[in-house]
C-alpha cells in the first residue's frame, strides 16, 4: 500500500509534501531562542559554510529585536532564509550544538534562521542598499544561489551587474532541484524579490550564454565575468533500454515535480537508481505522489551511500525500500519500462564487482536515474584558457574565485562539484570580493 | 508519617502553607475552594478603609521564555464591603473550623482599629495580622508601609490593637527599610504575638518602550509597585534569618516571599519560619500548587526524619554567620568534568571575562582546563554550566586550619598589604592588560560570510 494518495490538487500536493520546516510562531521562537547556551566560539558558527554569527542572531530574536537578527544571517549569507529551510542542519549548524553532546535535543537553528528572515522578507523591511557606482561593470552567468549571492555582495561594492539565466525564474536548484518539502517556490522567490529590492540588480531571463560569440560581447561590455552556471542534466548511464519511456533523470524529474507539482505522474512501482542525496529526494518524492511502491536500488552497501543518514531516513519513513549491492545491466521492457536487469554485486578493497550469475529482473513501471550531474564541460570549451580539473570542475582560486581566465570568477556547483546551497553563498560572496580587489588592482 | 500541623502563636493550622493576605484571598468562594484544595490557612485581603481601585493593576518580569520570575501590582486593599467578607469569614469558618483564617487588617484611627479587631474576633478568626507594608496607594494615605517604616508609630498602634486583641495578633513588616529588626523590634515592644515577612518591595517591574510609561499602564502612565514572586526569595530569607537571630526580636516568624514550590518552604523554615505564606504562585497556577508543596514537604521531613515542623524551624541559622566569622583557611578548586564537559565554553569566557583568568582553552578539544594556581574557588564557573554535575568545586585545603577576620583582628594580625594568596594578591598571575586587545574577536569571523582561503581585507573604494 502506498503511503500517500495520489495528490489530485495543489491542496493535496502542499498536504502531501508538507513542510520539513515549518516557519515557527512567536511563542515557539521565543521558547527555543530562549534555549541557547551563547557558547562562546560557537561550534555552530564554525559548522556554517557562511559563518552566520547563529548564537547572535538567536540572542537577538529572544531580546525581540528580529528585524536584527534578519540582519546579523543576511549581513553572512544572503540566501539566509532558503539555508534556514534547506540546509543539511543536521550535519552543520545543528549538528554541531553542544546540547548533542548532553543528549539534549539541538537548537532548532534552520527554523528559527527562516523564522527571522520571513519576517522581514514579508514586511519587505530593507536593510541593505546599492554602494555607491563605481563606473564598473560585471556579468554573472546564471542566477542560482552563487550568481544572486555574487550580485548582491557586488551590487553592494557598486557594480553594475547583469545576471543573465537560461530559465525562467532565478535561484537555480533552490527553486528548481530542492524538494517541495524543504522550501515552496513562492518561498525562494520571494526571498529573490526581496533581495532584488534593495541590490538592484538586473536579471535578464530566457537570456542562455551558450556560444563563443555571446561570450564574446560579454567580454568586451564587462569587466569580470562570474560564472555560476551549475551543473548540467543527469548523466546518462548508457545501459540498453535507457531510452524507453518512464525512464527519467532524477533532475529533470524534480524540475517538473517543483513546476508541476500534482500534475507530475509517477509509476506504481518507482525504482530509484544512485545513492546519494538526490537519489533519496526522488525516492521520497515518488511515494510522496502516491507510488505504490519505491525501490532505492544502490551498486554498493547501505553504509557506502553518498547520502546523508537523515536524508536516507527520511525516504524510509514514507516507504521507500532500499536494494543494496545492486548494479543495473538493461532497462527491460516494450516501448515503456517493465522493469530492470540488475547483477549482483559485492566491494572487494573498494572496489565494485559483479558476482557473475546473479542475474534478476526487478519489475517496475519507472526508472529515476539518480546517478550524478554532468559538467557543462563543452560551454566552457568556449572561454579561452579555463582550466577544469580532471572532473569537469573549474580550477579557481581558493580565496578568490578567480578562474586560469583572470577575466572569469566562479562558485557554486561548477566549481566545488555539486554541494549546497550554502556553499554556493558562501564561495560566491568571497568571490564577489575577489572580483574587486582584482579590478581594484587593475 | 512526619505531622505537618503547626501552632503559630496559637493559631493551630493542619499545614504551615496560607495563603497570604492579596488577591486569592478576596473572597469566601477563594478561601474554602483552597482549603479544599489542601491549604492550611489564609490571610484575608485586608480589610479596612474604603478604597477605590485603577483599572491594569499588575505587571510581571519574565526571563526570557519564563513567565512572572518577578511580579508586582498597584492593587488596594480589598474594596469589596466590610459585613460581605466579614458574613464570609464566618462562613468558613463554620467549613473548616481547623484551618487557619487571619484577618489582615488596615485602619487608621484607634477607634477604627478597636471596632475592626473586634469585628474579625465575632466573625471568626483565628488570628489578625496588620498590614504595615503596602507599599503603594495606601502609604500615601499614611497607612501600609508608612508605618512599617516609622518603629515608633508601628508600636504605636500595635499598642492599640493589644487594647483589645483576643486573638493572636501578627505584624506584617515592609521590607521598604534599611534594618528590618528595627520594626521588628517594635512589634514586639508593642505587644505582637508574632510577625510575618517580608511584604512586597516597591517597585517599577519595567517600562513600556513605546509609550514611556511604567508597567503596568493606567492610560499612558503608571507608578511604583509592590514586587513579589520568585524573584524576591533570596531578599525575603535574608530578612527573616535577620529577624529569627535577633534576640530582641524573639517572635515566630511567618515566612513571605518567592515561596512557590517545597524547597521554598523549607528554607524560609529553615531559617526560622514556622509558617509561610504565597500569593504570587497561587496567582500563576492556581491552588492546586498546594499538592506539590505539601508531598514534598512530607518527603523532606520524612527524609531528614523530622517529625513535626517545630524540629525544622531555625536548623540552619547556626550556619548564617557574619563575613568575619567565616574560615579564612577553606579553600576550594574548581574541577571540570571532561566526560560531562559538552564544550559550550561559558565557564571559560565567564571566568575570562568575569572572574579571574583561571581558565583555559586548549588545542584540539572544546574542553576546558582550570588553571589551578589562579583558581581563587569562587564558583562561577560551576554556576554559569549548564551541565549538571560537569564542573564541581573541590575542598583543596587539608582541613586542619581554621582562622577568621575576627581571629586575626583579635590577635592584631589582620594584613597590613596586599599579601593574600588568593585573587589579586602576591603570587596571583593577572594578565598585562594590553594582552587583551584582539583576544575577543573570535576566530571563527562571524558575521560575515567565512574567507575562504587566505582572508585578504578589502577596500571599497577603487583605485581611480
Amino acid at each position: 500500500m502506498a503511503e500517500f494518495p495520489i495528490p489530485a490538487s495543489e491542496q493535496d500536493f502542499h498536504a502531501n509534501f508538507a513542510q520539513l520546516k515549518p516557519r515557527m510562531n512567536n511563542t515557539e521562537a521565543l521558547y527555543e531562542s530562549s534555549r541557547c547556551l551563547f557558547c562562546f566560539d560557537a561550534p555552530c558558527i564554525k559548522a556554517c559554510p557562511t559563518g552566520i554569527d547563529i548564537p547572535q542572531f538567536i540572542r537577538q530574536i529572544n531580546t525581540g529585536n528580529v528585524t536584527g537578527a534578519a540582519k546579523t544571517i543576511y549581513e553572512a549569507n544572503y540566501f539566509g532564509n532558503a539555508c534556514g529551510k534547506v540546509c543539511p542542519t543536521e550535519v552543520l549548524c545543528e549538528g554541531a550544538c553542544v546540547y548533542n553532546l548532553q543528549d539534549v535535543k539541538p537548537i532548532e537553528i534552520g527554523r528559527l534562521q527562516s523564522f527571522a528572515t520571513r519576517q522581514v522578507i514579508e514586511s519587505d523591511q530593507h536593510l541593505f542598499k546599492p554602494g555607491q557606482p563605481n563606473g564598473r561593470k560585471v556579468a554573472i552567468i546564471g542566477a542560482g544561489p552563487a550568481g544572486i549571492s555574487c550580485a548582491c555582495e557586488l551590487r553592494a561594492l557598486g557594480y553594475e551587474v547583469d545576471v543573465f539565466e537560461a530559465k525562467a525564474q532565478p535561484s537555480g536548484l533552490t527553486v528548481y532541484g530542492v524538494a517541495p518539502y524543504k522550501i515552496t517556490n513562492e518561498e525562494v522567490l520571494a526571498e529573490i524579490d526581496y533581495l532584488q529590492a534593495q541590490f538592484g540588480f538586473h536579471v535578464h531571463y530566457h537570456s542562455p550564454i551558450a556560444t563563443r560569440q555571446e561570450l564574446e560581447a560579454l567580454e568586451e561590455t564587462y569587466d569580470a565575468i562570474f560564472l555560476g552556471i551549475g551543473l548540467g542534466g543527469t548523466n546518462a548511464l548508457r545501459l540498453p533500454g535507457e531510452d524507453r519511456q518512464n525512464c527519467v533523470g532524477a533532475v529533470e524529474f524534480i524540475e517538473q515535480l517543483r513546476q508541476h507539482h500534482h500534475r507530475v505522474a509517477v509509476g506504481r512501482k518507482v525504482i530509484v537508481l544512485g545513492g546519494g542525496n538526490t537519489a533519496m529526494d526522488a525516492a521520497s518524492e515518488s511515494a510522496r505522489l502516491g507510488a505504490e511502491d519505491v525501490i532505492l536500488a544502490y551498486r554498493r552497501g547501505k553504509d557506502e551511500m553518498g547520502a546523508y543518514e537523515f536524508e536516507y531516513d527520511l525516504a524510509k519513513s514514507v516507504g521507500v525500500k532500499g536494494l543494496f549491492n545492486v548494479a543495473p545491466i538493461e532497462i527491460v521492457g516494450n516501448g515503456k519500462v517493465e522493469g530492470i536487469r540488475f547483477v549482483r554485486t559485492q566491494t572487494l578493497n573498494g572496489q565494485v564487482q559483479v558476482v557473475p550469475g546473479t542475474e534478476f529482473v526487478e519489475p517496475c513501471d519507472m526508472v529515476i536515474k539518480a546517478t550524478g550531474q554532468a559538467k557543462q564541460v563543452s560551454f566552457l570549451r568556449h572561454i579561452p584558457s579555463l582550466e577544469l580539473d580532471k572532473n569537469g570542475r573549474i580550477v579557481a582560486n581558493a580565496a578568490s574565485g578567480q578562474t586560469t581566465n583572470p577575466q572569469y570568477f566562479t562558485s557554486g556547483d561548477a566549481r566545488n562539484g555539486g554541494a549546497e546551497v550554502v556553499n554556493a553563498a558562501a564561495e560566491a560572496k568571497a568571490a564577489a570580493r575577489g572580483i574587486h580587489a582584482y579590478l581594484l588592482g587593475q | 508519617m512526619p505531622d505537618l500541623s503547626i501552632n503559630f502563636a496559637g493559631i493551630k493550622s493542619p499545614n504551615p502553607f496560607w495563603l497570604a493576605s492579596a488577591p486569592p484571598t478576596n473572597s469566601g468562594y477563594q478561601v474554602m475552594k483552597a482549603f479544599d484544595a489542601g491549604w492550611g490557612g489564609a490571610v484575608w485581603k485586608t480589610l479596612g478603609v474604603p478604597v477605590v481601585n485603577v483599572s491594569s493593576r499588575y505587571g510581571g518580569v519574565n526571563y526570557r521564555d519564563k513567565r512572572l520570575i518577578g511580579f508586582n501590582n498597584i492593587e488596594l486593599i480589598s474594596d469589596r464591603p466590610l459585613v460581605d467578607n466579614l458574613r464570609e469569614m464566618e462562613e468558613v469558618k463554620k467549613h473548616f473550623p481547623q484551618h487557619a483564617v487571619i484577618a489582615s487588617l488596615m485602619v487608621q484611627s484607634r477607634e477604627e482599629w478597636h471596632q475592626i479587631v473586634r469585628d474579625v474576633t465575632n466573625a471568626g478568626a483565628d488570628g489578625i495580622e496588620l498590614n504595615f507594608g503596602c507599599p503603594h496607594g495606601m502609604c500615601e494615605r499614611g497607612m501600609g508601609s508608612a508605618v512599617g517604616q516609622e518603629p515608633d508609630v508601628l508600636r504605636l498602634i500595635v499598642e492599640w490593637v493589644m487594647e483589645v486583641a483576643q486573638i493572636p495578633v501578627i505584624v506584617k513588616l515592609t521590607p521598604n527599610i534599611s534594618d528590618i529588626t528595627e520594626p521588628a523590634r517594635a512589634a514586639r515592644l508593642g505587644g505582637a504575638d508574632a510577625i510575618s515577612l517580608i511584604n512586597t518591595i516597591q517597585s517599577i517591574v519595567g517600562v513600556d518602550l513605546d509609550l514611556f510609561a511604567p508597567y503596568p499602564i493606567v492610560d499612558g502612565q503608571g507608578t511604583n509597585g509592590g514586587y513579589c514572586g520568585p524573584a524576591v526569595k533570596p531578599i525575603a530569607l535574608n530578612m527573616v534569618k535577620n529577624c529569627a537571630q535577633d534576640p530582641h526580636v524573639a517572635l515566630p516568624i511567618s515566612g513571605i516571599g518567592g515561596i512557590e514550590n517545597w524547597r521554598d518552604a523549607v528554607e524560609h523554615i529553615l531559617l526560622g519560619a514556622s509558617s509561610v505564606q504565597v500569593c504570587t504562585a497561587a496567582m500563576h497556577f492556581g491552588f492546586g500548587i498546594i499538592r506539590e508543596m505539601t508531598a514534598g514537604l512530607e518527603q523532606y521531613m520524612t527524609e531528614k526524619g523530622f517529625a513535626t515542623i517545630h524540629d525544622m524551624v531555625g536548623k540552619a541559622l547556626p550556619n548564617v554567620k557574619h563575613w568575619e566569622d567565616l574560615n579564612l583557611k577553606y579553600k576550594v578548586t574548581a574541577t571540570i568534568h571532561e566526560d560531562k564537559c559538552i564544550g559550550c565554553q561559558l565557564c571559560y569566557t565567564a571566568c575570562e571575562d568575569g572572574a579571574h583568568q583561571a581558565i583555559a582553552l586548549r588545542e584540539g578539544t572544546r574542553v576546558p582546563e582550570i588553571i589551578e594556581e589562579n583558581c581563587v574557588g569562587c564558583n562561577l564557573c560551576s554556576l554559569v554550566c549548564p551541565v549538571e554535575q560537569c564542573i564541581t568545586m573541590e575542598r583543596t585545603d587539608d582541613g586542619t586550619e581554621h582562622l577568621t577576620w575576627k581571629e586575626r583582628t583579635l590577635a592584631n594580625s589582620i594584613p597590613t598589604s596586599f599579601n593574600d594568596e588568593r585573587a589579586g594578591g602576591l603570587h596571583h598571575w593577572v594578565p598585562e592588560p594590553t594582552a587583551a586587545l584582539g583576544k575577543e574577536k573570535h576566530k571563527t569571523l562571524p558575521g560575515k560570510a567565512r574567507q575562504l582561503g587566505q582572508p585578504s581585507p578589502v577596500s571599497t573604494e577603487l583605485k581611480s
